[in-house]
């Protein structure tokens, strides 16, 4: 089997106009015209193309065999998959919602997440699963559910949540091309709601790097997926009222990137942490400890958190009071302002 | 398979298979089935028509496993349970589930959840097969108690690929606990067909590895599932275990109103071999069951209900915020406490 020579980064000059769902489609196509090895497996995902259309069309260029409908069976499509990734295969996996991944959740705690430290790098599994997350589109129950805390807390497995098309298809690549295994959250309430100019052929943006959103210099809000365009839009809303909020968008869950929470805090002096997931045991919990670490004598007030409360998602009648709110977050930023 | 031949009682036509059957066959299970056919059918399609306008959220029809629904859930005992999937609702209705609180589950409210008082129906699963190994326990709590009672899993034949089937399965053999484990294949788990989904021939089969009792009906015929729920109750009830039942029907509609099923299947099974309210039908007209008189008060009885069961949801109070917050423990911690009301506090101060 042979891998195609990637592109060099400049070669990307077309672009094209794309929602989030398109630029991972696209993403997909990319790394199955270049690598050989890499193979579509999950539930719909070939003749139905997803439930949410992210595989559309990858059946029919590419063909059964690399784009493969499974039976139902999470667990089985992760455990497959170690056993392609160790035996020279590159599994793309698709856990259809990722309420859904609990099953598999065995398969990559004690042997996704394990292999390459058990066998002193003699076995590595690197492979993608994909997993769409987060509530606010009135689906039906455990469809919403936001479970990134469960496996950054895994040692071994890198966890990657975009927020913009263009940085999950160039996040999707290097996920790919990642000798590791990785688990690439997409947030399903961002998959058709924004479009941007997408670069149509190979690119990859570095895992591990966060990207500074929006400049400012009073309050820096700390998101990742669906939550960054709500903090852009409450950062506006702050604007009007005098507050300058600088927006970090973390883009990678684990590794964190420390430097640019550092630098934007130590800058700022103030922070909120903004995710979806509950707040106990939440991934804001790493953020305020970094913040610590990083800038903790820069700080003029404690690190607010707006988070999903301690409960389990409610069925959609109650989902949008589960989910933060503009309000929550510019009682967090005024409660850090005046504090 | 040889071993697992489609039983039915009627034919597509409505006629009996084998006329010694006419006997068991009588007026009141006869008007009994069709009634719940006709009114979870009736449902089915309001919920549909319902989804249509943004009145309730994503819907996932039954339309076809009518027969395998009602059959089933008609031959429970009342104090018996009750493990359905989210496309069962019409075995839960039958089974005495409050039609206004199954719609309100599907427009996105924890009520749907709540079975009427006493009534022993789980909510419904949402994930796949999880359900299976709750039937095993709760029907293992009654054998425990030395009760008569059983348990009822419904699962569809995707089900049967996860590992909890065969969990349940195992746990249901070892234990010998008074289950049935009551399979609809109808076909299609969303896009994927019967045939990709495993490479067994049947699911009937696959109770041959757990050395437990398994059948495999006809899915649309009304009496073919009764029957079989009889004999596998019957056996439950007296010590003789678990048994798996596969009714063979078809999911005449999409898997929910969120997706298009031309996109995946391009054969589809004509209304008139597979409906099994036609089939019910052609029966009773065949075998002197069809009273106009009857069936059209029923029509109108069905009709009333649900037209009632509609204007109850839709004026039902609004969801409490509270309830978020409250029902997740007995007694809720003290961090919890603080996030309700400090939420709620801002609510009010709005």
């Amino acid at each position: 089997m042979k891998t195609k020579r990637q592109q060099s980064k400049d070669e990307y000059i077309a672009t094209k106009s794309m929602t989030m769902i398109q630029a991972i489609n696209d993403g997909m196509k990319t790394v199955l015209e270049n690598d050989e090895t890499t193979l579509i497996l999950g539930e719909d995902i070939g003749k139905n193309g997803g439930v949410f259309r992210a595989t559309d069309g990858l059946q029919e260029q590419f063909g059964e065999e690399r784009v493969i409908d499974t039976p139902l069976s999470e667990s089985g499509i992760i455990g497959a998959s170690v056993g392609l990734a160790v035996n020279g295969f590159k599994p793309i996996a698709e856990i259809q919602f990722m309420g859904f991944i609990y099953p598999a959740y065995d398969q990559i705690m004690t042997h996704v997440s394990r292999i390459r430290m058990r066998t002193m790098g003699r076995f590595t599994v690197p492979m993608v699963i994909r997993a769409p997350y987060g509530a606010g589109v009135r689906a039906p129950e455990i469809h919403s559910d936001s479970a990134e805390a469960l496996f950054t807390h895994m040692p071994g497995i890198k966890v990657i949540c975009p927020a913009t098309p263009f940085d999950a298809k160039g996040l999707f690549i290097s996920a790919v091309e990642a000798p590791d295994p990785v688990l690439f959250m997409e947030p399903l309430h961002s998959y058709r709601s924004t479009r941007e100019e997408v670069p149509t052929g190979h690119y990859t943006i570095e895992i591990g790097k966060g990207k500074r959103r929006i400049e400012g210099n009073d309050v820096t809000l700390i998101s990742w997926g669906a939550m960054v365009p709500l903090a852009e839009k409450v950062a506006k809303q702050a604007d009007a009222k005098g507050i300058s909020c600088e927006v970090i968008d973390l883009r990678t869950l684990y590794p964190i990137d420390h430097d640019i929470l550092a630098e934007s805090v130590q800058k700022t002096g103030r922070a909120v942490v903004i995710h979806e997931a509950p707040r106990t045991g939440g991934l804001g919990n790493d953020v305020v400890s970094i913040i610590n670490d990083t800038a903790f004598l820069y700080l003029k007030a404690p690190v607010e958190r707006v988070t999903g409360f301690d409960v389990p998602v409610p069925l959609s009648s109650l989902e949008n009071h589960y989910l933060p709110t503009p309000q929550r977050i510019l009682t967090a930023i005024e409660k850090v302002m005046y504090f | 398979m040889e071993e697992y031949p489609l039983k039915q009682i009627i034919d597509e036509q409505g006629n009996l298979v084998d006329m010694q059957d006419r006997d068991r066959i009588h007026k009141e299970l006869v008007e009994n089935g069709y009634y719940h056919m006709y009114r979870i059918r009736t449902f089915d399609k309001k919920a549909k028509s319902l989804q249509r306008q943004g009145r309730i959220g994503t819907y996932p029809p039954f339309e076809g496993q009518e027969a395998a629904q009602v059959a089933s859930a008609l031959a429970l005992d009342s104090d018996d349970w009750m493990f359905p999937t989210y496309r069962d609702h019409g075995a839960m209705l039958t089974f005495g589930a409050d039609m206004v609180r199954t719609f309100l589950y599907w427009n996105g409210r924890v009520e749907g959840c709540v079975p009427p008082e006493g009534k022993r129906i789980f909510p419904a699963a949402v994930p796949i097969a999880t359900q299976i190994l709750h039937a095993v326990g709760a029907s293992w709590a009654e054998k425990r108690k030395g009760t008569d009672h059983i348990a009822i899993a419904y699962f569809g034949d995707g089900a049967t690929s996860e590992g909890d089937f065969h969990e349940g399965l195992n746990f249901a053999g070892v234990f010998q606990t008074p289950t049935i484990l009551f399979n609809q294949n109808n076909g299609y788990a969303i896009s994927v067909p019967f045939e990709r989904q495993t490479n067994s021939k049947t699911i009937a089969q696959k109770a041959v590895a757990y050395d437990i009792p398994g059948a495999r009906v006809d899915g649309n015929d009304f009496f073919a599932v009764y029957f079989e729920m009889q004999k596998a109750i019957k056996r439950a009830r007296t010590g003789g275990g678990p048994t798996l039942i596969e009714a063979v029907t078809w999911r005449v509609g999409a898997h929910t109103t969120a997706d298009d099923p031309t996109k995946y299947r391009s054969t589809e099974i004509g209304m008139d071999v597979v409906d099994p309210l036609i089939r019910m039908e052609r029966f009773m007209k065949n075998y002197g069951f069809w009273d106009d008189a009857y069936i059209q008060k029923t029509h109108q009885q069905v009709e009333e209900e649900i037209e009632s069961a509609v204007k109850a949801m839709e004026s039902y109070s609004k969801a409490n915020v509270e309830d978020m917050f409250d029902y997740v423990f007995a007694e809720p911690p003290k961090q919890l406490l603080e996030q309700r009301d400090s939420y709620l506090e801002l609510l009010r101060g709005q």
